[in-house]
């Protein structure tokens, strides 16, 4: 693998970063663009996770302490818009920044230009959403899925700002999903087949699919907002021929394979994980690909499983449900051949796969409350409850994040060239698993007695499982700080990482140097033997 | 190891000041805009936004002059493989997917007034809320009247397919085909050809949007129909407004590759910017005539 470390080409491109603030802003690389989005997103992560401990600092005793129930409204809002838009989403890119390059054989991403431009109008995205808290009329008040017309007739002026805030995501989103589409269609080194490529780099080319299909639509609802808001057109007003229900199927329609965007990537993950710490290859490979594309097809046609409480016909109820628990068959596969891969392997328990085993164990049960859900008559008890809240918690906190946090681990020392503290680490995961739980779990049962969501004060009977439930919001939140001191840590300094790192790696970015050199695989590879994991 | 001999440099460029000045650009025209709205709709008189917008067009505009010109630059200096020109490919078709996915929500918004929404505003199927609130009302496609005619007061009369909208049909079409002898000339290496054919297409995009400016005239002036007539004029205008923005788009890519053209760029190996106009050219024909079909005939 030498001709993939000598940079003896003539090209005065390939020199190492610039020095000061202008290499973050100015550049074309796609681990410094990686490492910028992943800087975001935690940043973002931070911001969402302050307002979250608001809620629950709110809920923590019934009765209204913290903040009037108008701020509170902004609160849920904000917090679901930023973590979805802002934590989870940019977290995934910015791994697809760092690692489809270097698991493909690929010298950058296939459009390094655009890649910058992807990344920089995040903060001005985000800056102008935040500043909404400071409007007249304050910030988003109508719930993360601001649906019409409580986003529309009775929103504050700040909405106009918020729809061109999303307009903004959805441009970085698309521009950002064509260059990692491109990427892994385009530069893959040669000899490497679709089939032979890495899960994560599958499981992204699939979420950007998805991406490309479903921002597009997203842009088209709000614009139908702004338009309804400001031109006096009908889509979501009946008194004009439109309807309201209109804004949740275009909405759902974007919505719902939004929510595989933000799992895609984590399975891709997890895959990548527990081989290498089960020291065995991934059971059921082609499986794994052919259950990511299934999901994929299956979350265009199961949209108003989310709206089975809004009086669609008892035909579209029906389809829904059944067509919704499809799903679970795909995703059963997955969970059975991560538990196949482990069976008889010769574990060991290192921090990425404490995460991964508990994304697995956790990210079922989030499954599990949602086939609960899409039973039809059944989700007319749940609906809008804590139930709710507990599910896709559940599928995106020790889902989704714990599998960012699987990753982060899992490849620090490949970007640092440290390893990072392993004990901190282990402390960093039982303190998370510990404050998910006591967080979350806690919310199905309030959510089953009857305790609905987005709302400030609660009857009495709910006392003492929101406090619970508050309790461990905190400890999960200030744990996280702790994450950032390892991270920290370990960019610093700490024990010197070889370059496969880890034992049972495989694939192609374990065949380079730690810390990765500034730029790698300017020619492609050769040897595809080490491409898959 | 012949693979790895033949292996051209993908032309990563070292950094850019691009990208930051469009992120400023998107985010002032944006920021502007929602200023301009919202003093719009609260009628405070203030010129704050649109004087943001302006400048955010101008940043933005410039730095796409800026950003095309240094793509056109890099590929006559002949740092771009086959494999990096593959990339602009991809990533031309993608995005054109990305566009018809955006006019996909607006057809299924009225896909699915015209299939529901209609015969549940009248009654159908027992929907109570909106038989309580207009018991009386009953409704049919295309929407001549609405629940609340105070508040968006129907169209006398609506625009009729068999007229301009089939003048345009013809005038779109056409240009699809003119652009594709344009592409011939340049593949022929005959460069007057390109330029004459290329001409003509842009000349019916430009009648074109003649035509459609006239219509929007002669719909708010004489027919009652406009945004705020209803979901009929509501759907109408979006549809074809959005169009319409596509194909003034298209032309002025157009005009560049015109402007290109006789500047001698283009050869039939590398063309791709052209090509790539074509491709943008004939997506906003396809979704024109997804238009006429379910806008304008069996929309009437």
């Amino acid at each position: 693998m030498s001709a993939v470390i000598e940079e003896h080409h003539h090209d005065d491109h390939h020199h190492g970063p610039d020095k000061g603030i202008m290499r973050w802003v100015l550049t074309t690389n796609h681990k410094d663009i990686g490492t910028l989005y992943l800087w975001f997103s935690f940043l973002m992560f931070l911001t969402g996770g302050v307002m979250a401990l608001g809620i629950r600092a709110e809920l923590f005793q019934p009765g209204l302490q913290i903040v009037a129930p108008e701020v509170f409204n902004q609160l849920t809002t904000m917090h679901g818009l930023i973590m979805v838009f802002g934590a989870v989403m940019p977290a995934f890119v910015g791994l697809a920044n760092w690692l489809v390059p270097m698991m493909i054989g690929a010298p950058d991403m296939a459009l390094p230009r655009m890649n910058n431009y992807s990344f920089w109008i995040l903060p001005f995205a985000f800056g102008l959403l935040l500043s909404t808290f400071f409007m007249d009329g304050g910030a988003p008040n109508y719930g993360w899925t601001f649906y019409a017309p409580l986003s529309t007739d009775y929103a504050p002026p700040s909405v106009t700002f918020f729809i061109f805030a999303v307009h903004m995501m959805g441009v970085s989103s698309i521009m950002g999903s064509i260059n990692v589409i491109v990427t892994i269609l385009n530069m893959r080194a040669p000899g490497m087949t679709l089939m032979q490529m890495p899960l994560f780099v599958w499981t992204w080319l699939i979420t950007a699919y998805l991406l490309i299909a479903v921002m597009p639509v997203l842009a088209g609802v709000v614009t139908m907002m702004l338009m309804d808001i400001h031109f006096a057109t009908s889509f979501f007003n009946a008194a004009g021929g439109g309807d309201p229900v209109l804004f949740q199927h275009v909405f759902w329609f974007f919505g719902h394979p939004e929510v595989y965007i933000m799992i895609l990537p984590a399975f891709g993950i997890v895959s990548a994980i527990i081989p290498t710490f089960a020291r065995k290859r991934l059971f059921g490979y082609d499986s794994m690909v052919y259950a990511t594309a299934s999901i994929a097809f299956l979350s265009f046609i199961v949209w108003a499983h989310h709206m089975f409480t809004v009086g669609i016909p008892i035909a579209g109820e029906l389809y829904f449900m059944y067509a919704t628990m499809l799903i679970a068959v795909p995703t059963g596969v997955k969970v059975f051949n991560w538990v196949a891969t482990m069976w008889q392997g010769a574990m060991t328990f290192e921090t990425p796969m404490l995460f991964a085993i508990a994304f697995v164990i956790l990210f079922t049960i989030g499954g599990f409350s949602g086939l609960m859900l899409a039973i039809t008559p059944v989700d007319f008890q749940y609906h809008d409850t804590y139930f709710v809240v507990a599910h896709f918690h559940y599928v995106l906190v020790p889902g989704s994040v714990f599998s960012i946090m699987a990753a982060v681990y899992y490849w620090l020392p490949k970007w640092t060239g440290n390893m990072y503290d392993e004990t901190l680490g282990k402390t960093h995961f039982w303190l998370s698993f510990i404050g998910v739980n006591v967080t979350f779990f806690p919310q199905h049962f309030i959510g089953l007695a009857g305790m609905p969501r987005r709302i400030p004060d609660y009857a009495l009977q709910f006392a003492d499982w929101n406090m619970v439930s508050s309790c461990g919001a905190f400890l999960f939140g200030f744990s996280q700080l702790l994450f950032m001191f390892i991270v920290i840590k370990c960019i610093r300094g700490g024990k010197k990482a070889t370059d496969q790192v880890w034992e049972g790696a495989h694939g192609l970015e374990w065949t380079i140097p730690s810390p990765a050199p500034y730029h790698t695989f300017s020619t492609p590879p050769t040897d595809m033997k080490e491409a898959h994991g | 190891m012949s693979t790895q001999d033949a292996y051209e440099e993908y032309y990563v460029p070292h950094n850019s000041k691009l990208p930051i000045f469009a992120s400023l650009g998107i985010f002032l025209t944006l920021y502007g805009m929602g200023n301009m709205f919202n003093e719009m709709s609260a009628g405070v008189d203030s010129s704050f936004g649109e004087i943001v917008f302006l400048l955010g067009g101008l940043v933005m505009g410039t730095t796409l002059f800026f950003w095309f010109a240094q793509v056109i630059k890099e590929n006559h200096e002949k740092l771009y493989s086959n494999q990096l020109n593959r990339s602009f490919v991809w990533g031309m078709s993608w995005f054109i997917f990305s566009e018809v996915m955006f006019f996909a929500a607006f057809f299924g918004a009225l896909f699915y007034v015209r299939m529901f929404v209609v015969g549940w505003l009248g009654g159908e199927g027992e929907r109570g809320p909106s038989d309580m609130l207009w018991p009386e009302y009953t409704p049919e496609w295309p929407l001549m009247n609405t629940p609340d005619p105070e508040r968006f007061p129907g169209p006398q009369a609506i625009i009729s397919p068999w007229g301009l909208p089939l003048v345009n049909t013809i005038l779109l079409v056409t240009s699809s085909v003119t652009i594709t002898i344009a592409h011939h000339g340049l593949n022929d290496g005959n460069r007057k050809k390109l330029i004459n054919w290329l001409v003509a297409t842009i000349a019916l995009g430009v009648v074109f949007l003649f035509v459609q400016a006239y219509e929007y005239y002669h719909a708010y002036n004489d027919l009652g129909l406009t945004l705020g007539s209803g979901i009929f004029g509501t759907t109408f205008f979006m549809l074809t407004g959005f169009h319409g923005a596509h194909v003034t788009l298209g032309t002025f890519m157009l005009i560049i590759m015109l402007f290109r053209a006789i500047k001698g760029h283009f050869s039939k190996e590398d063309c791709f910017g052209f090509e790539a106009a074509a491709w943008y050219w004939h997506f906003v024909d396809v979704v024109w005539l997804g238009l006429f079909v379910f806008v304008y005939v069996l929309g009437s």
